[in-house]
């Protein structure tokens, strides 16, 4: 791997593929709402969000005004020898470029609570760095809206509650949410390890494929419990009430403490927009 | 029901307006989101006035992308608009009429909704693209410094919306 053309290569496909991600839904994404519409006829919101992809896919125009904060994962080979600084700078440079050239709105105030000054290219971005398996990179990045994030919530359980307590937390977390978050929505569960831990857990869901099923069956039984339990409060597309609620729910757990059920919710809009980079040893792309 | 209504709306055309029904909006509107609210209601405690005249307006929660060269605007879509509760019963008494956002509102608005006899519409969350298309011009009327906070007037043609609050008080969301 020749580190200068790799950092330079992450750096062009961020800036591409957020180019496209906020103009255009993932497939998995897409054909959820596809879906839904077409058990759904009657839904003016959803004829209305399928019209609008529509509209951003021939005008370039983003699907929607927030374009989110970049909450950025980068995984990292533990074969791997890299320059982590070098790749943070990368990625940073291709989102102040995307989120200049594709007309998206820099929403990141660099302070706050008091001046609450606009940085002006939507950076600092958010990073959780993770030491894996192998050696690939990856980089995956969440363009999180605020509307949703704002319904976003932690609740720490009793050790002893169980699954029920976990269904009960999260169906809650999105009752309290209601119509704000610009159902139906994607909601990302993280459970276990600690409050902080349990906060990330629930974005680096949001990473895996809505419709996805769990690799441990225990958990994908759990995840479609609560999406049944979610889809029963009847909030609907836009909050008007029907079906869906929710396009997927996804679960990633870690170990956790004797005393404690850390369960986080990230709550992401229809607009679920994701991008996935994955680099081999030589700079290969995946 | 359905409607085209002509912004600013009139007392009889809102009179008429009740939960569910869908109303297609030409015309123009003030574009506000949180800190225009805040300096807005600052100005009224401060001075009595508000910065722009509210009488009769309709105002939409909304903060645009920038707009692509050539293009009147960027994506522009409805933001949140529980945020603006606290901020809703003085802009009503400064003679708001109209509000367009996003998802539920508080108890207290629907209730100032229905002293006021005013209204509250939701767009579709998240369509900026498609808003973007109703859009026919933008000014800036104060607050520069907000960037896309800032105050803005629009003219709009054919903009959908839903009635979510109707001057009854009654709201299409179960809160």
């Amino acid at each position: 791997m020749r580190e200068d053309e790799t950092v330079q290569k992450i750096e062009q496909l961020v800036y591409e593929r957020l180019l496209i991600a906020g103009v255009e839904l993932p497939e998995d994404v897409h054909a959820a709402l596809r879906s839904a519409a077409a058990g759904a006829e009657d839904s003016v919101i959803l004829q209305a969000i399928l019209k609008n992809l529509e509209i951003a896919e021939q005008t370039r125009l983003p699907m929607c005004q927030d374009t989110g904060m970049a909450v950025v994962f980068l995984g990292i080979g533990e074969e791997l020898s890299v320059c982590l600084g070098d790749i943070r700078r990368a990625v940073d440079r291709g989102i102040a470029r995307a989120y200049t050239d594709g007309s998206f709105r820099k929403s990141v105030v660099e302070e706050p609570v008091f001046q609450r000054t606009n940085t002006g290219n939507n950076l600092p971005a958010v990073y959780h760095v993770e030491i894996v398996a192998g050696d690939h990179l990856s980089v995956d990045i969440l363009m999180k809206g605020f509307g949703s994030e704002n319904c976003s919530s932690l609740r720490m359980l009793n050790p002893t509650a169980g699954e029920d307590g976990v269904v009960d937390a999260v169906v809650s977390i999105m009752r309290a949410a209601g119509g704000k978050p610009c159902p139906p929505v994607v909601l990302g569960v993280g459970i276990g390890g600690t409050s902080d831990r349990a906060a990330v857990l629930s974005k680096k869901a949001l990473l895996r494929e809505v419709g996805s099923t769990h690799r441990d069956s225990r958990y994908a039984a759990l995840e479609q419990r609560i999406l049944e339990a979610v889809q029963a409060l009847g909030i609907g597309p836009g909050g008007f009430g029907g079906e869906p609620t929710a396009l997927g729910v996804m679960i990633e757990q870690e170990a956790t403490h004797i005393a404690g059920l850390p369960v986080a919710v990230s709550i992401n809009c229809w607009a679920d927009r994701k991008v996935h980079i994955e680099l081999d040893r030589e700079g290969r792309e995946l | 029901m359905k409607y085209q209504l002509q912004l600013p709306l009139s007392q009889e055309a809102v009179s008429r307006l009740r939960i569910g029904d869908e109303v297609i909006l030409s015309g123009s509107m003030l574009v506000g989101r949180d800190q225009v609210h805040k300096r807005i209601v600052q100005s009224l405690i401060d001075h009595g006035t508000s910065p722009v005249d509210l009488v009769g307006q309709t105002i939409y929660y909304m903060g645009p992308a920038p707009a692509p060269n050539g293009q009147i605007i960027g994506s522009c879509g409805p933001t949140t608009a529980s945020r603006m509760d606290p901020f809703v019963p003085d802009l009503l008494r400064a003679g708001l009429t109209g509000m367009i956002g996003k998802g539920p509102r508080s108890t207290e608005v629907a209730e100032a909704i229905r002293s006021a006899r005013a209204v509250y519409f939701a767009a579709y969350g998240g369509c900026g693209a498609l808003y973007a298309q109703c859009v026919q011009r933008i000014e800036l009327l104060a607050f520069e410094d907000l960037g896309p906070e800032a105050l803005f007037r629009i003219h709009v043609r054919d903009f959908p919306v839903i009635t979510a609050i109707d001057p009854l008080g009654d709201q299409i969301y179960t809160v």
